[in-house]
């Protein structure tokens, strides 16, 4: 699924403390992060990352507050520096950089949006919009343009000369993602970038940020605490926990396989009909077999094959993946893959999921 | 014979303390009674001098006594004040000019001039009609009860030495927000400007300066004024939204946009804060400034004192609190104004 890898985290630690390199022996000695805490007030932040990231994908990264989520998407445009690791970006070594390349990597490759909007209170949304051109000297004149694009692109027109406390929080990080845009860049790094709205407006920003990567693809990658958001919105998932990847991996992969108890313990509670797809649950095969109640795509998700069958459990379909018929689906399957570990315990699902 | 004189005997200091009676400045009077009378005094416990200066000079003749210190200060200071001036006296010509160039245009310009100017600077500033109506008024009373020249001169000496605060006290400011290396030794150095008294430092610029130019009160008004648009400045930098400032990194702004571009436009209502302290307290000194020859209102106040004059003391009293209302008010409503486009 994954062809070229825009982003790649090769063995990344980081260690907030004074002796940072000292407390580093330690942790690659395998001291674990209360130990570190412990005996050499040392906080470990990431310990030993390894992550692909897909070109034109999102990437969620996800975990719950101080697994280190929001320290290692610093790591991307180096807002922070590692203790030690490698950071490629189109196959650059970004740690290597200068402040020159640097600034040029957050200009034109890689933009930001935060959990907490971040605009600035001083210029209107326009100019926030275009914060990007006008850092390399772009009068308003030139920028207003494509400025303007982006801003009705995300659904906010005719709002140019308002500030941002006038703004609802959803316009807020509408005008966030426009900023975003409007540097042209292929690297999106979202902060928690919806964990501040309210419930309703979050699935409207959700669904937006679905179609932009639809149609412009770019490589996306997203912060949250939140599984079904991560779910909803990944290509590719990693989970943090005190600062480690417990698993990584396609979403529905990770959704039928949990790794350990962690993940099953977060995974039990998602509405799995939803999640997850007929791809994931199917049996392959080309061969027809038997009675057929119809035909299913293969990208389809549970959810909506349950209404279809009108909750029939003896109902199989054929699974279709451009006219093709690629799998069976035996309703019976798709029921018990709705039970958390009933799912999971079936090994050859496991293996048609990845 | 002194309390003291165990200490040196039991350190075998005697022969260091010279023990040259003679050359032993005025004794205490306890001293001079016992020797008349002829006893030796005797000091009880409960008496037992501090080992003050003083006290250890009458036990060891070489420990100097405290007027001595005073004396040495003194005359350190005397021997490098020519040093000083040469250095000093060039760099601060420009702010006698400035302010004689101040006074003379402010007293120059006719009053059916003047006051509308600064009836315009004023709504300028504000934005205001009422402002400005206060401002007519108060110049008006100012000029209808004959103290217009004294009010112009002392509004002079403000205008520029606050200036001259601004042009000093932001960027010092913005560096002591960059560099906590800088706070750590910029801040005594402000708590001592802002708690010795006025009229300590009035004293050494006396001595390094002659008291007929006008830069001797510059530099005190500007030492005791420039303080609170520092530290203003350095707080509202480092006050402004770290979320801001990260956002600024994360889209590759340089220092210097950063700067010019994010930190001192969201630290502008704290700025203007400190700017507006910094006026008040320029108001201020320029009335104990005239101790030393600045022109304006305190001239009139010290004649109260000095002449028992309540009349004149009282007014010009009543016109530096105008004069106080109509600076404060200006710069309150320019801050109010930044304010509300800031949110």
């Amino acid at each position: 699924m994954s062809d070229e890898i825009k982003i790649k985290i090769r063995n990344l630690y980081k260690i907030f403390g004074d002796k940072p390199q000292m407390a580093l022996a330690y942790v690659r000695n395998g001291m674990g992060k209360t130990e570190l805490l412990a005996e050499h007030n040392h906080v470990l932040g990431l310990n030993n990352i390894n992550v692909d990231m897909p070109a034109g994908k999102t990437t969620v990264i996800m975990g719950l507050s101080g697994s280190g989520k929001s320290t290692l998407i610093r790591h991307l445009n180096r807002l922070i520096d590692p203790s030690a690791g490698e950071v490629l970006v189109n196959g650059d070594d970004i740690l290597s950089y200068n402040d020159k390349q640097l600034r040029d990597l957050r200009q034109h490759h890689m933009s930001m949006v935060f959990q907490k909007f971040a605009l600035f209170p001083h210029r209107t949304v326009l100019e926030n919009a275009g914060l990007a051109p006008s850092i390399e000297g772009m009068g308003k004149g030139k920028y207003q343009k494509d400025a303007r694009k982006w801003l009705a692109r995300v659904g906010l027109e005719g709002q140019d000369d308002q500030y941002p406390h006038q703004l609802s929080g959803g316009m807020q990080q509408r005008v966030g993602i426009a900023r975003a845009l409007t540097s042209n860049s292929d690297i999106m790094l979202m902060d928690e970038a919806f964990s501040a709205l309210d419930p309703l407006i979050r699935t409207d920003m959700q669904n937006l940020l679905i179609e932009l990567q639809a149609e412009l693809a770019k490589t996306v990658v997203f912060i949250t605490h939140d599984l079904d958001e991560s779910l909803k919105l990944a290509d590719h998932l990693v989970i943090l926990k005190d600062g480690f990847v417990v698993q990584q991996g396609e979403p529905q992969h990770i959704l039928l396989n949990p790794a350990d108890p962690y993940i099953e313990a977060f995974v039990s509670d998602i509405n799995r009909a939803r999640v997850l797809r007929v791809r994931s649950v199917m049996r392959q095969t080309t061969e027809a077999m038997g009675e057929i109640s119809g035909e299913v795509d293969h990208d389809a998700n549970l959810e909506s094959l349950i209404e279809r069958s009108g909750g029939d459990t003896t109902n199989r379909y054929r699974v279709m993946k451009g006219g093709q018929q690629v799998g069976i689906l035996e309703m019976t399957d798709l029921v018990r893959s709705l039970v958390p570990r009933g799912g999971s315990s079936d090994p050859d699902a496991a293996r048609r999921a990845g | 014979m002194a309390t003291y004189d165990f200490i040196f005997d039991g350190l075998g200091l005697r022969d260091w303390c010279g023990d040259g009676e003679k050359s032993g400045g005025p004794m205490s009077m306890a001293d001079l009674l016992g020797e008349t009378s002829g006893q030796k005094v005797e000091v009880s416990a409960w008496d037992t001098p501090f080992p003050s200066l003083d006290n250890l000079h009458d036990a060891c003749n070489a420990i100097p006594q405290s007027r001595d210190l005073t004396s040495g200060l003194e005359r350190g200071f005397l021997d490098i004040k020519d040093s000083l001036k040469i250095v000093v006296d060039p760099l601060t010509q420009p702010l006698s000019w400035a302010l004689n160039e101040m006074l003379w245009v402010m007293q120059a310009l006719p009053w059916w001039i003047m006051i509308p100017l600064l009836m315009l600077i004023a709504y300028a500033v504000g934005r205001s009609m009422k402002l400005v109506a206060l401002v007519a008024v108060c110049f008006g009373f100012l000029a209808f009860v004959d103290y217009y020249d004294y009010t112009m001169q002392t509004l002079a000496i403000i205008f520029v030495c606050a200036f001259i605060c601004v042009l000093f006290g932001v960027p010092i400011g913005i560096a002591m927000s960059r560099s906590d290396r800088v706070q750590r030794m910029m801040i005594p150095i402000l708590d001592m400007l802002q708690t010795l008294p006025p009229f300590v430092y009035l004293i050494p610029l006396i001595f390094l300066f002659s008291v007929t130019e006008p830069k001797l009160y510059g530099i005190a008004i500007i030492l005791y004024a420039i303080v609170p648009v520092i530290r203003l400045t350095d707080l509202g930098i480092r006050l402004v939204d770290r979320d801001v400032i990260e956002a600024a990194d994360a889209f590759g702004m340089t220092k210097r946009q950063k700067l010019f571009g994010v930190q001192i436009p969201l630290a502008l209502p704290n700025i203007m804060a400190g700017v507006n302290q910094t006026i008040m307290m320029s108001l201020a000194m320029v009335v104990i400034a005239s101790l030393v020859s600045a022109p304006g209102l305190g001239v009139l106040v010290l004649r109260g004192i000095r002449s028992l004059e309540l009349g004149v003391g009282l007014l010009s009293g009543l016109g530096i609190v105008l004069l106080a209302i109509i600076l404060d008010r200006v710069t309150k409503a320019a801050l109010a104004r930044i304010n509300a486009s800031q949110k």
